[in-house]
């Protein structure tokens, strides 16, 4: 009896899912291409820039600061097995680089600013100020949605970049005063076995996919929500939970197909 | 009589999923005149409003405002008409992270780059008229409810619209409130020569102010008329609606399975339908 209540069931979802799937891809469309409406404004995108920027910038630096000693600690405790610990800069430096910077500054990204994106969205939505602005003949994609989209695609890379450097410094600290590696090897293996192309821009071409994503999401579960105080909090929920998932299965794909 | 039309609805339809919420309105909003829309909570009259603003689109039927088919309008030019018009939202919908002047401001630095000093001759004229040019500094969080709904008024008619709708204006204000807002849409109506459309359930401060009525009942317009054909009218519905009758063609009962005795004596078991 449950078998046949599971298969009506997930034809229901299906069918559920797909038109919104639909409807959040030409939201996300639109509101990239809203740039060009008239409405689109650069001191919009600025103020949102520095926003997302400074609400995220200290949790970032705290987070790496500790990933990246924490590193230290795991990558000695192997390397040294196999008197390998000149290679421990290499180790930190790939480890953020490649793969920790861009995933955790955009899971961070998605709980700080991405959670307020859409909270503040979907509370202008119930309390109907995008239906006033569309009654002002001033589109909320323009207005509001597009310099926040971009804003995310903008800071995500940014934010990355930083998370990087606090991240590889506190492998340092870790890695030469505390467990005595020599500071000039972790620095020259760092410098001659990370590839610009291969490693950093890689490492920043998916920290902007991720800031894509997580804004896109943030943005439509906040446009989409119910217009009450329970729908502002659902949704908030949503976004997150859905936004760190949709990081980290666009991670495997990204470093699956592009970067092997 | 028919150039004097703003705006005209016929035959609209309008479902939302299985529930049918307009069931063929027709009405017919002559230039200048504030007319109001009157009907049960939930009875579709912000729909309506919505239909009239082209923000949704009926399954069936024709909305013509100012000559233009709203349903073969592209994007910009329905966007283009509605500069035209303002609307006073239920809950004021101020932008509350703008003070009070920006968000008078806002539609004329949208649509207009103003020099700013007219642009702030413009606002303080608007915010005078709704007697709040004291507040211009304040922020939304600052205001009363009923500053808050003078402040969006002032928005509302800041680009000098030709259609103003009023989406239950006197909702949740005290008398004085009420009696300001009453009289500054009559006032400004006729200052700015324009027709305003006005939904609200309040029947005695609707009927001070409005030109003509229309009441709405279960998706149709039930009767119509001017306040005083209205207050006579022998539609046992609308009489019900102006009285405040408790029980009427709108049952005071929300239909039962079986009778009352029935439920009071019968076993009853945990959960089961009553």
């Amino acid at each position: 009896m449950a078998f046949m209540e599971f298969i009506p069931n997930l034809g229901r979802r299906t069918l559920r899912t797909v038109p919104n799937l639909g409807t959040a891809s030409r939201f996300l469309l639109l509101s990239l291409f809203a740039v060009a409406n008239r409405h689109f404004s650069i001191q919009q995108l600025l103020k949102q820039v520095y926003g997302f920027g400074v609400r995220s910038l200290l949790l970032m630096m705290v987070a790496a600061f500790f990933t990246g000693m924490v590193l230290g600690f795991q990558g000695y405790y192997a390397l040294v097995r196999f008197g390998a610990t000149s290679a421990l800069g290499t180790l930190v430096a790939l480890s953020l680089l490649r793969e920790l910077g861009p995933v955790l500054t955009a899971l961070l990204f998605a709980g700080r600013a991405g959670s307020a994106l859409t909270a503040e969205i979907s509370s202008m939505k119930a309390t109907e100020q995008l239906s006033a602005m569309e009654m002002m003949a001033v589109n909320p994609l323009a207005w509001v949605v597009a310099p926040r989209l971009w804003a995310g695609i903008f800071v995500v890379p940014i934010l990355c970049v930083i998370f990087d450097l606090v991240g590889i410094f506190g492998g340092y600290l870790i890695s030469v005063p505390v467990l005595g590696v020599d500071g000039g090897t972790f620095w020259a293996q760092m410098q001659s076995n990370v590839a610009f192309s291969g490693d950093i821009l890689t490492g920043l071409f998916k920290a902007l996919c991720f800031g894509l994503v997580v804004t896109w999401i943030a943005a439509w579960q906040g446009y989409a929500a119910q217009p009450t105080a329970e729908g502002v909090g659902n949704a908030t929920t949503i976004s997150v939970v859905t936004a760190s998932l949709a990081v980290l299965g666009l991670d495997f794909i990204l470093t699956a197909f592009l970067f092997t | 009589m028919a150039a004097d039309a703003l705006v005209e609805l016929e035959n609209v339809h309008f479902a939302r999923g299985p529930h049918t919420v307009l069931d063929g309105v027709g009405l017919r909003i002559t230039q200048g005149a504030i007319v109001s829309i009157m009907g049960a909570s939930g009875g579709g009259k912000t729909t309506l409003l919505n239909l009239m603003a082209g923000t949704l689109a009926p399954q069936a039927g024709r909305i013509r405002v100012a000559g233009q088919d709203l349903q073969t309008l592209n994007f910009g030019d329905l966007y283009r008409l509605r500069r035209r018009m303002g609307m006073l939202f239920q809950h004021s919908a101020l932008f509350t992270d703008f003070s009070v002047f920006e968000n008078v401001a806002f539609p004329l630095r949208r649509h207009f780059r103003l020099d700013e000093s007219v642009l702030r001759k413009l606002v303080l004229m608007k915010l005078e008229a709704v007697g709040l040019r004291g507040a211009a500094g304040l922020m939304p969080a600052e205001l009363s409810g009923g500053m808050g709904r003078r402040v969006a008024l002032a928005r509302a008619m800041v680009m000098d619209p030709m259609l103003i709708f009023y989406d239950e204006p006197f909702t949740g204000l005290d008398p004085i409130s009420v009696g300001i807002i009453a009289t500054l849409i009559r006032r400004l109506n006729d200052a700015l020569g324009a027709t305003s459309i006005l939904v609200s359930h309040d029947v005695q401060e609707t009927f001070s102010i409005a030109d003509y009525g229309y009441i709405l009942a279960g998706g149709k317009i039930i009767a119509e008329g001017t306040p005083d054909t209205l207050r006579a009218s022998d539609s046992e519905l609308a009489r019900q609606f102006l009285g405040g009758k408790p029980d009427g063609p709108v049952p005071f009962h929300y239909p039962a399975k079986d009778d009352y005795a029935t439920a009071l004596t019968g076993v009853w078991a945990a959960g089961e339908a009553i």
